[in-house]
């Protein structure tokens, strides 16, 4: 009897410990279907194209999929979102997928280094920039970009592992440059960090929750959430953030996975980009 | 004997049956940490174990973890002991409420400290015109820890005093002893292997949390960041370090699950001499 009360209580903790990684693990998404034109459906395969996703894309992806599916009977999209450098590490050790998005170039670069990119992709399919967002009812008093230095506030940026957390300290880098900053403000700025979040939504969540002060994010992330304040970062130090999309070479649907990048790059994927916030290049 | 023969061989028989399906679990639970430990082993082993990223982890880790576990049984000890022996209103409730932490995906659980105590939590805001912000801080940590893994440690506890023949109980009651006394000379004792085995599954528990942790008390290297974030985070810097930080981790789980493993035994050994 206490034996079997100790190996329930062993699996118990085993099966604990298993789920240690579920908030970040990106859950696929299966997008519902509706509306589906009427088709002879019995001469299409069912196919399902696995989509892996940088966490910013959450909301233009989740719609553009379901565009796809709309326009594409029998074809199910796969999501997986999380920080780009995850997403790219899974592919690296083979993890299954059709297409990868990535945030920045970096993370797209370790994939085509090991050859698991097709021929002419990837190509950068939109740009995105940064801001600072704060919380509706903010108790620091922030109104310029220099306040960010202010002691005692509570930051929350992304991790510099995570495409928007480089692109935060490549701004700060060049604020610093800039005498009405200072060369000491990086630093300043880094001191008040609380936080390195894993990918940028969670960066959004703390600040949207009140627990952070300000946060560093996308421009689109602060359209996905109109409850924040933000306060622009200038072009002179802003960054460009170019975000690539590919085919991957080992895709199991290769031929689907161009026409789903064919998808974004036209009129209906731009205009979805364009709602949330993104810019897209046209081809 | 006969019996016992032809058991013997139906059992040869058949033993693919048993077999087979045993080891694929056996390899589904083994070869991915095979594939680790066989990835680990290099030259840069030692480098990555020592970098300064591992090392705070790792102290952090430690030091949170211990606290979680001692918070765990000095709150959990009494609580289980009521849960075991007292009959009362909604204890069933009460039982299913300290469960749960058990089967809720840490995310939720992070979520719920976060709105609870967070800076504009339910209770948070109290906290916080009080002085103390919790989320962000080690004491985050400590929380989040607590959380998810205390409920084990009381769980354990509740049956390890459960079993105890309530004769004894009684017996000294009789005698003029106290609650104090029935616990202090009488439960405590014979319920000290399974407190024990609540402690060490606590604790490894604990050593393993990561959602709760980085929703609650975030992630920042030397303050917050743990080992099971230092390993999410390990990414970045070619795997090494991340692959060196879990196999620090399976083995000291590896070593504390083998302890209680060698407690289990030796109780059954001495039961059997009786």
């Amino acid at each position: 009897m206490k034996k079997c009360a100790l190996i329930a209580l062993l699996i118990a903790a085993l099966l604990a410990a298993c789920e240690t990684a579920i908030i970040s693990s990106p859950i696929p998404t299966t997008l519902p279907k509706k509306d589906a034109p009427i088709l002879d459906t019995a001469t299409l395969e069912p196919r399902t194209l696995t989509v892996f996703a940088a966490a910013s894309l959450i909301d233009a992806f989740t719609e553009i999929g379901h565009n796809f599916e709309v326009a594409h009977p029998g074809v199910t999209i796969m999501l997986n979102f999380a920080g780009s450098q995850t997403l790219s590490t899974q592919i690296i050790q083979g993890a299954a997928a059709d297409v990868f998005a990535s945030a920045n170039h970096t993370e797209m670069d370790k994939v085509v280094a090991v050859h698991l990119i097709q021929k002419d992709t990837p190509k950068d399919f939109l740009t995105n920039k940064l801001l600072v967002i704060l919380p509706k009812n903010t108790p620091a008093n922030l109104q310029i970009l220099q306040d960010l230095a202010q002691p005692g506030l509570k930051l929350v940026l992304a991790d510099a592992t995570v495409p928007a957390g480089k692109y935060t300290r490549q701004i700060l880098d060049n604020m610093s440059k800039d005498p009405a900053f200072g060369p000491d403000f990086t630093t300043k700025v880094l001191a008040n960090v609380v936080s390195n979040e894993i990918d940028v939504k969670l960066v959004v969540a703390k600040v949207q929750l009140g627990e952070a002060d300000a946060g560093i994010v996308y421009s689109s992330d602060s359209v996905a959430a109109p409850d924040l304040l933000t306060i622009e970062i200038p072009a002179a130090y802003n960054v460009t953030a170019r975000y690539p999309i590919a085919a991957l070479t080992n895709a199991p649907q290769s031929e689907l996975a161009l026409e789903f990048i064919a998808y974004v790059f036209a009129a209906d994927g731009q205009a979805v980009l364009k709602k949330w916030g993104f810019t897209p290049i046209t081809p | 004997m006969q019996r016992f023969l032809r058991q013997l061989s139906i059992e040869r028989n058949l033993g693919w049956v048993f077999i087979l399906p045993s080891l694929v679990l056996v390899g589904l639970l083994g070869l991915p940490l095979v594939a680790l430990l066989w990835r680990a082993i290099g030259k840069d082993f030692l480098d990555n174990v020592l970098s300064p990223t591992a090392l705070s982890a790792l102290k952090l880790s430690l030091l949170t973890s211990t606290v979680s576990v001692l918070i765990a049984l000095a709150a959990g000890t009494p609580l289980a002991y009521i849960l075991a022996r007292w009959k009362f209103h909604g204890k069933t409730a009460l039982e299913l409420l300290i469960d749960l932490p058990i089967v809720l995906p840490p995310s939720v659980a992070g979520l719920a400290l976060l709105i609870a105590f967070g800076r504009q939590g339910v209770f948070g805001v109290w906290l916080n015109s009080l002085g103390v912000t919790l989320p962000f801080t080690i004491a985050a940590v400590v929380l989040a820890q607590t959380f998810v893994s205390a409920p084990l440690f009381v769980r354990s506890a509740r049956v390890g005093f459960a079993e105890i023949d309530k004769q004894l109980e009684e017996a000294a009651t009789v005698e003029g002893a106290n609650e104090w006394q029935v616990f202090r000379f009488i439960m405590a004792p014979l319920s000290g292997r399974a407190l024990l085995t609540g402690f060490v599954l606590t604790w490894t528990r604990a050593l393993g949390e990561f959602g709760a942790t980085i929703m609650f008390a975030g992630n920042l290297e030397g303050k917050t960041q743990t080992m099971p974030l230092a390993i999410y985070l390990g990414f970045e810097r070619g795997l090494g370090v991340a692959i060196a930080l879990s196999v620090m981790l399976i083995v000291v789980s590896f070593v504390l699950l083998g302890v209680i493993r060698r407690l289990e035994h030796r109780t059954q050994a001495a039961t059997h001499e009786i």
